[in-house]
C-alpha cells in the first residue's frame, strides 16, 4: 500500500483535533470521528500523527480504523454513491443495483474511482423505503431503481 | 487465604489467585491456550479469548474462563465434568475449523500447543469444515510469519506492546477478516520491529517461527571448497540439552562442541572468546568515558550503555535515535568474533576470506538480522555469514543421525575457543555488567577484586541497581531486561533524569537464556531460572573468571590488536548506529 500524500494543513488540523481532546488515548474513537468529518478520510500519515499525539502505537490506531466500517482510509469521490441494503431495499433487489454500480464504476464497495469522481458504499435505510430500492449520490436520492437505469444515471454525473 | 473446592478437593490459596492457578497448586492441570504467564517476569497474556480453559462453577449459569476468574470463598469448581469436557472439545474443534490441517509439515510440529490440545481432547476428525481465512505470509531475515496458522490468542500482541513496548504487532479488521499484523499491515521490515522475536517465543502455533537457515548450513558443510567455522553463544549450552530430554539447566558444553564437529564444522570455536574481547573493548570505553567525565569533560555521554543485544540496538536506532551516542560503540561478541576470525585467524591460517564461512549458533533471532547489516560486511562479504538458533541446531543434530546423549565431551578449538567465566554469564540478564565490573574494577584500581560475584546485578527483577566502590568512586550501575524496561530508562535519559554511569540492557526477559531462538519454554518460568543457575554454575566452574585474564585474549592484543580501542581494534571491533526512525 503506497502512502497517500497529505497536505501539511490536514496534518495540522489533525494535531489540533487531538489537542482539543487533550491528547487523551481514551478519546481515540472521538478523535478519529472528528478527523474523518473534517478531512473526509483517515489516510496513514494522519493516523501516524494521531498515534504520535496520543503516545500510542500507530498499529493501535490502524486497528481501530480497520475495525469500524464507518472509518475510511480512502478519500470519498466527488460524487459519493451509497446503495441502501436495508431490508425493504434488499428484498426489492438492491443487491443487483449494487452489482451494477460496481460493474459500471469498475470499483468495489469502499473504493473510489481513479479519477476521484465516484466512490461506492452501502448503507442501511435512508428512510425512503416506499421508493425501494434506493441509492443516493451526494445529496440526491434515486428511488425505484432498476439495474438497467444505472448506466444512464452515472453518465449524468460523468458529463 | 481463600478456601474453595476444585473437583471435590479442598484448596486454599491467596486472594487474587485465578482458578487456573489454584487448580494447578493441587495438581489439576486445566488446559489453556491463549493464556501465558511467565511468573516473575512481565510476560503475561490472559484475554480469556480462546475459551479452552473453561470450568463449571456452582451457581453460575455459564462456563467461566479459569485463567481470568478469581477464586472466591466457598467456590465449588468442576474442571472435568462432562459438560466442561464437551465444551472444551467443541471450542478446540471450532478453532481447528479455521486452521490449516498441515501439521505433518508445519515447522511447529511437536511443539505446537494447539496440536497438543487436539491430542489431549481426543479429537480424531475435523468436525467443522468450512471456509478458511486467507492471511499474510512473510519471510524476513529473522522471523517467518504464516498468519493462516494464527488462532488470534494475542500473545504476540501482548509481548510486543506490553512487555517490549515496540508496538508493531496488533489486531486489525474484524470478524472473519481479523488478523494480527505489523504496523499498517505492512511487512516487518517496513516497521519498527526489532526482531527480538519474543512474539515467536510465545506463539502457541506455527504462525510465528524463526527463519530457518539449516538447509543453507548443510550445503556449506557439504561443500569441500568452504571452511566452515562455528561459534555458539553462552546461552546455547545451558538450553540445547532440553531438546534431547535433559532436565532444564543441564550444561552440555562438551557435547555441544562434539556435535558441531560431527556435523562437519571444520573448526569449533566459541562466541565466549569474543565475549571476553567485548569486555576488553567495552571496559576500556567505560573507563575512557569515566575518566573524561571525572576530568571535568561535561560533554561525555553517560551512562554508557551495553550494545551486545541486537534487538536493543534496533530498538534505539528506531525509537531513540537522538540518544544513539550513549550506547557503547563496541560490536556484539558474535560480530567481534566474525571480524577477528576473518582477519587475524584467517591470515594466521592462510585461508582466503571468501572460502571462510562463519556461522553463529545463537539463542536469538535478531542475530540473523544483525549479521546482514551492511556495516558488518567487507566488499559484500559478511563477518558472520549467517546465524542459526539453538532450536535449528537441535533439529540439524537429529537430522544428521547424531545421538546427542551418547556424545563424549570435547573442548572448543584454540585459539578462538578459550574463554573465562565472565564470558559465560553474558547469557543471563546482568551478566555483561558483572563481567565488565570484574575487569573495570581491576584495571581501574590496579587491585584484585575482593569478591568476584556481584550478586546485586543477578536475578529476574526488571530493573536492578547497584553502587560499586571503585577505589573511593561510587560507580552507579543499572541492569534492565525487556525493551519495556529499556524504554523506561531511555525516557528518563531523554529528560536528563537517569543518574547512572553504566547501564546494561537485554531485550529478552531474563536475558539471552530466554532468547527467541531457545527451546520453547511454553510459559514455564522455572525453565528460565534453571538456565540462569546453569549459567552461573558454568562461570563458577571455570579456572579463569575474568576476561582480561584469558591468555588467548592477551595474545590476540599482543600479536594483532595492540591495545583495547587501538586504531585496529576500533576499525574491527567497533561500530556506529543510525537513525532508523520512521518519519
Amino acid at each position: 500500500m503506497s502512502e497517500i500524500k497529505v497536505s501539511c494543513e490536514a496534518l495540522r488540523q489533525t494535531e489540533e483535533i487531538c489537542r482539543k481532546f487533550h491528547n487523551d488515548p481514551g478519546e481515540l474513537i472521538s478523535i478519529l470521528h472528528e478527523t474523518q468529518n473534517t478531512l473526509g478520510y483517515l489516510p496513514l500519515p494522519v493516523q501516524r500523527v494521531i498515534a504520535r499525539e496520543l503516545g500510542v502505537p500507530a498499529q493501535k490506531v490502524y486497528g481501530v480504523v480497520t475495525f469500524y466500517s464507518f472509518f475510511s482510509m480512502v478519500p470519498k469521490g466527488k460524487y459519493p454513491v451509497s446503495v441502501c441494503l436495508g431490508t425493504a431495499c434488499y428484498v426489492r433487489g438492491s443487491d443487483k443495483v449494487l452489482e451494477e454500480f460496481k460493474r459500471v464504476l469498475g470499483i468495489e464497495v469502499g473504493e473510489t474511482t481513479p479519477d476521484g469522481k465516484f466512490s461506492l458504499d452501502c448503507l442501511r435505510c435512508v428512510g425512503a423505503c416506499g421508493l425501494a430500492p434506493v441509492a443516493t449520490i451526494g445529496e440526491k436520492v434515486y428511488g425505484r431503481l432498476n439495474p438497467s437505469d444505472i448506466k444512464k444515471i452515472v453518465a449524468e454525473f460523468d458529463a | 487465604m481463600i478456601n474453595l473446592t476444585i473437583d471435590g478437593r479442598p484448596v486454599s490459596v491467596a486472594k487474587g489467585t485465578t482458578v487456573l492457578d489454584a487448580a494447578a497448586s493441587v495438581g489439576i492441570a486445566i488446559p489453556a491456550l491463549c493464556h501465558i504467564d511467565l511468573k516473575g517476569t512481565c510476560v503475561k497474556n490472559s484475554p480469556a479469548s480462546c475459551r479452552i480453559c473453561v470450568v463449571e462453577i456452582e451457581g453460575r449459569r455459564n462456563l467461566a474462563p479459569s485463567c481470568a476468574t478469581m477464586v472466591t470463598e466457598g467456590m465449588v469448581v468442576k474442571t472435568n465434568s462432562a459438560r466442561v469436557v464437551r465444551a472444551r472439545k467443541t471450542v478446540a474443534e471450532l478453532i481447528l475449523s479455521d486452521h490449516p490441517n498441515d501439521c505433518l509439515t508445519c515447522p511447529k510440529c511437536n511443539h505446537c500447543e494447539l496440536q497438543k490440545l487436539v491430542t489431549r481432547f481426543n479429537i480424531r476428525e475435523m468436525t467443522y469444515k468450512g471456509e478458511q481465512s486467507e492471511r499474510k505470509h512473510e519471510q524476513t531475515v529473522a522471523i517467518t510469519r504464516n498468519m493462516d496458522k494464527c488462532i488470534l490468542c494475542r500473545r504476540c500482541e501482548s509481548v510486543c506492546n506490553n512487555v517490549q513496548t515496540v508496538g508493531v504487532l496488533g489486531a486489525i479488521r474484524r470478524g472473519f477478516d481479523a488478523t494480527i499484523a505489523p504496523t499498517f499491515d505492512r511487512m516487518f521490515s517496513e516497521t519498527d520491529c526489532t526482531y527480538c522475536g519474543q512474539c515467536v517465543a510465545v506463539c502457541p502455533t506455527g504462525a510465528l517461527t524463526e527463519r530457518d537457515n539449516t538447509d543453507r548450513l548443510l550445503d556449506d558443510l557439504c561443500n569441500p571448497d568452504k571452511i566452515v567455522v562455528a561459534q555458539p553463544a553462552p546461552a546455547v549450552r545451558v538450553a540445547l540439552g532440553e531438546e534431547f530430554g535433559y532436565e532444564p539447566g543441564t550444561i552440555v558444553t562438551g557435547k555441544l562442541a562434539t556435535s558441531l564437529r560431527r556435523l562437519g564444522f571444520d573448526y569449533v570455536f566459541d562466541t565466549d572468546f569474543a565475549a571476553d574481547l567485548t569486555i576488553m573493548e567495552e571496559g576500556a570505553e567505560i573507563l575512557h568515558r569515566l575518566k573524561a567525565y571525572l576530568g571535568g569533560d561535561k560533554s561525555v555521554k553517560l551512562p554508557i550503555m551495553t550494545s551486545c543485544c541486537p534487538a536493543w540496538v534496533n530498538f534505539y536506532e528506531h525509537q531513540f535515535p537522538d540518544l544513539k551516542d550513549y550506547p557503547s560503540s563496541a560490536k556484539s561478541p558474535a560480530q567481534m568474533f566474525g571480524a577477528i576470525a576473518k582477519t587475524y585467524w584467517a591470515q594466521k591460517m592462510g585461508i582466503p576470506r571468501e572460502k571462510l564461512v562463519v556461522v553463529s549458533i545463537m539463542p536469538c533471532l535478531a542475530k540473523k538480522y544483525e549479521c546482514e547489516r551492511e556495516e558488518f560486511k567487507v566488499d559484500g562479504n559478511p563477518d558472520v555469514d549467517y546465524s542459526i538458533s539453538t532450536r535449528e541446531l537441535a533439529r540439524l543434530i537429529k537430522r544428521s543421525n547424531i545421538d546427542f546423549r551418547c556424545l563424549e565431551d570435547t573442548d572448543f578449538d584454540k585459539p578462538l575457543g578459550e574463554s573465562s567465566g565472565a564470558a559465560a554469564i553474558f547469557g543471563a540478564t546482568g551478566g555483561v555488567m558483572e563481567a565488565a565490573l570484574r575487569t573495570v574494577y581491576e584495571v581501574y584500581t590496579g587491585k584484585t577484586l575482593p569478591r568476584i560475584d556481584f550478586q546485586e546485578v543477578r536475578g529476574l527483577e526488571g530493573i536492578k541497581e547497584a553502587t560499586i566502590d571503585l577505589a573511593g568512586f561510587p560507580l552507579k550501575v543499572c541492569v534492565a531486561h525487556t525493551l519495556g524496561n529499556a524504554r523506561y530508562l531511555m525516557e528518563k535519559l531523554r529528560k536528563g533524569e537517569l543518574d547512572y554511569h553504566v547501564v546494561e540492557v537485554m531485550a529478552c526477559p531474563g536475558g539471552c537464556i530466554d532468547g527467541a531462538g531457545q527451546p520453547y519454554h511454553h510459559g514455564n518460568v522455572e525453565i528460565i531460572k534453571a538456565r540462569a543457575r546453569a549459567i552461573y554454575a558454568e562461570d563458577a566452574g571455570k579456572p579463569i573468571r575474568k576476561s582480561h585474564e584469558n591468555p588467548d585474549i592477551q595474545k590476540l592484543y599482543k600479536e594483532f590488536l595492540g591495545e583495547p580501542m587501538s586504531e585496529r581494534a576500533h576499525h574491527l571491533l567497533h561500530t556506529q548506529y543510525f537513525d532508523k526512525s520512521i518519519k
